[in-house]
């Protein structure tokens, strides 16, 4: 591997990448190499912290010990069976979420089509809804189910949306509809259920990490390794579909093949959050925004999103854990999180 | 461009018959009785179009004539109903999309920017064909990114945002994109629309350059006056078919022009050119409406135009017919 100096201006400072005789060769963005370094660095220190702190807190050299298998039998229990899955499904998820918003946003150019907006998440919640309240389903059928309405809501919102191929405000448009519906039926389905059945599904519906262990991380980690290569192979693809479907298919691209096989991956991510956590608002809405204003790329970029996805998520979980003294469902916090970042992109936005 | 290199194939056939278009040229793209359309919309039945190889052709003809589909269909973007569109031999819909877009490059309608990039970037997305997964960014995508910013006059503008571009800067870019893919053949859809007169002309001058390196060049455009100017080859289409095809200088007549668009026009030699000049003639007097509130009759078509043609362009031959009177 050897570095080349770039003959063309860019406009901004690239690295080029070639070895193996010109079989690989890569150009980055200096500056998303710096933040998406910066952000990897935060999200872990903020894990560190966050393994750190609880009822027992820990000094932070001794939960690097214990993570690397040194220290107290006892440090290491806490550090690594109780704190540890919670953390790392944190920045698992969030990565999950950021990675799910930076597809949607893409494929319907709009800072608005992530898949909280559009219906994805509240389909998810309906399908978890129906086995918990009507087969009373544990854990697991909770999670299938969460899966099956997340993809059952997102084929429903892209035949709705289908009119010669899909366009992305229509997608929005008739997923904010579908949201709301779904909203409606999930609220009328908690009514309608048992004292019990219904305050879980309520907290649930809140989407906390609270309880999680390994049990649930592997299969998390599992999906996640299955699902990140076909997502990383068609983010090229995807930043031609930016420039207009005509414009990609002219350069190469099967656009509706490559659309349809890019909304598959996203809403399987977000179905795996749903299904692992329950329904966490915000973290796919901001990520892929507040990574693209810090990292001034082009687009939506799909890794960067994915890092801060992660860091808001482990932030958000311990400050709804450790910041205002009651323990709060990191959904709650999220969606408080967001509202600001709302709040700050509408007087942004408002200003000329 | 005094040199063709083919006969004008229809000339001389009388526009009232829809001109039979066999690929006898040598055409690596042709449509083979093609029926077009969207959904139940049908553009064009049994359209048969030959694009010659190492010509610029030019494709006129009035709103909703099926030029634009036509085109869609050449580059794959549309799927022909019935009959085929060949590429080298073969038919174009069996062919993997990158496999097209390493021959054929196309300069869609309208395309986006996306927000927040800069010239070079959206110059180099026009490589995707040519690049995989591993080889993202070889030197042979640097070389051709950096020679289509040269070719297109944009290499001093490489690092600004398109977003801050002027309209023909911005055109330029795209036009930069697809010469990136470096296809022998090059189709443009309406690429001067929104462009000034100044713009219009350098980039029909950009395009013949690009057409004398040796690229086979397809564009559509409305105006027929650098349609005539820049095309070695015309297809004027009416109704979703071939209305003639041919040297401009050899085909477009008074005749043509008034049967295909429509429109009592004058031809006559443009006194840069030698090639056709179109000048409409406009409404013959005062609309009807207003015929009896205005006293004084329409001033008539000025006399110079009738008819005694300006000396032509050294070299340049055209066959100037005589303007239809009617």
């Amino acid at each position: 591997m050897r570095a080349a100096p770039p003959a063309i201006d860019f406009g901004r400072p690239v690295q080029v990448v070639r070895g193996l005789d010109g079989r690989l060769s890569a150009r980055f963005d200096r500056r998303a190499l710096a933040i998406g370094l910066a952000l990897a660095a935060l999200a872990l220190g903020v894990a560190a912290v966050s393994l750190a702190s609880g009822t027992y807190p820990i000094a932070l050299d001794d939960v690097l010990g214990a993570l690397v298998g040194r220290g107290e039998d006892q440090l290491r229990m806490i550090v690594v069976e109780w704190r540890l899955p919670r953390v790392a499904l944190a920045l698992l998820l969030g990565a999950a979420l950021g990675t799910s918003g930076a597809i949607f946003q893409s494929l319907t150019r709009n800072p608005l089509g992530s898949p909280d907006i559009i219906g994805f998440s509240a389909g998810s919640y309906t399908g978890a809804l129906v086995v918990m309240l009507m087969f009373s389903g544990g854990y697991y059928e909770t999670a299938a189910g969460a899966l099956v309405g997340g993809l059952v809501t997102a084929l429903a919102v892209y035949l709705l949306a289908w009119r010669r191929g899909v366009q992305g405000f229509r997608l929005i448009v008739v997923g904010i509809g579908v949201a709301a519906m779904l909203s409606a039926f999930n609220a009328w389905m908690i009514r309608e259920a048992e004292l019990e059945v219904a305050l879980s599904a309520a907290i649930w519906g809140a989407g906390s990490l609270n309880g999680l262990g390994f049990e649930q991380l592997l299969p998390v980690a599992l999906a996640l390794c299955v699902l990140a290569p076909p997502v990383l192979v068609l983010a090229r693809p995807l930043r031609q579909l930016e420039m207009g479907d005509d414009a990609a298919r002219a350069s190469g691209v099967n656009a509706n093949r490559t659309r349809a096989l890019l909304m598959v991956l996203g809403v399987a991510l977000t179905a795996i959050v749903t299904a692992a956590a329950g329904p966490i608002s915000f973290i796919a809405l901001a990520a892929p925004q507040i990574a693209r204003r810090l990292t001034r790329a082009a687009g939506v970029a799909l890794v960067p999103s994915a890092l801060m996805g992660g860091l808001l998520l482990v932030s958000a979980d311990w400050a709804a854990q450790h910041a205002l003294g009651v323990q709060l469902p990191v959904g709650v916090m999220t969606v408080s999180i967001g509202g600001l970042y709302f709040l700050w992109l509408l007087i942004r936005e408002g200003r000329p | 461009m005094t040199t063709t290199p083919f006969p004008p194939p229809t000339a001389k056939q009388p526009a009232s018959q829809p001109a039979k278009s066999q690929p006898r040229l040598p055409a690596r793209l042709h449509a083979d009785t093609v029926t077009l359309g969207y959904d139940s919309r049908t553009i064009a039945t049994g359209l048969s179009v030959a694009i010659p190889d190492g010509a610029f052709t030019v494709i006129v003809g009035p709103n909703a004539c099926g030029k634009s589909t036509l085109l869609r269909a050449l580059s794959r973007l549309l799927r022909p109903q019935a009959g085929r569109v060949i590429l080298d031999g073969g038919d174009i819909a069996g062919l993997a999309a990158r496999e097209v877009a390493r021959r054929l490059g196309l300069l869609p309608q309208s395309s986006i920017a996306p927000e927040g990039i800069t010239v070079a970037e959206l110059v180099a997305r026009g490589r995707y064909p040519h690049q995989s997964f591993l080889r993202q960014w070889s030197k042979a995508d640097e070389a051709a990114v950096a020679a289509a910013m040269q070719a297109t006059g944009i290499a001093a503008l490489s690092g600004r945002l398109v977003d801050e571009l002027s309209g023909g800067q911005r055109q330029r870019v795209w036009i930069a994109m697809v010469l990136a893919q470096q296809t022998p053949i090059l189709l443009l859809d309406e690429p001067t629309t929104f462009l000034d007169m100044a713009h219009q002309i350098e980039l029909m001058e950009l395009l013949a350059d690009l057409n004398t390196e040796g690229r086979t060049i397809v564009a559509v455009l409305h105006d027929l006056n650098q349609a005539c100017r820049y095309a070695t080859h015309l297809i004027a289409m009416k109704d979703g078919a071939v209305a003639a095809e041919g040297e401009p200088s050899a085909i477009v007549s008074a005749q043509l022009i008034e049967e295909v668009f429509g429109l009592p026009v004058l031809v006559i030699p443009d006194p840069v050119s030698g090639r056709p000049l179109i000048v409409p003639k406009g409404r013959p007097g005062p609309a009807p409406g207003l015929a009896a509130a205005r006293a004084a009759p329409h001033p008539p078509v000025p006399a110079a135009a009738g008819g005694t043609p300006r000396p032509a362009a050294p070299g340049a031959s055209p066959q100037i017919p005589e303007p239809h009177h009617d």
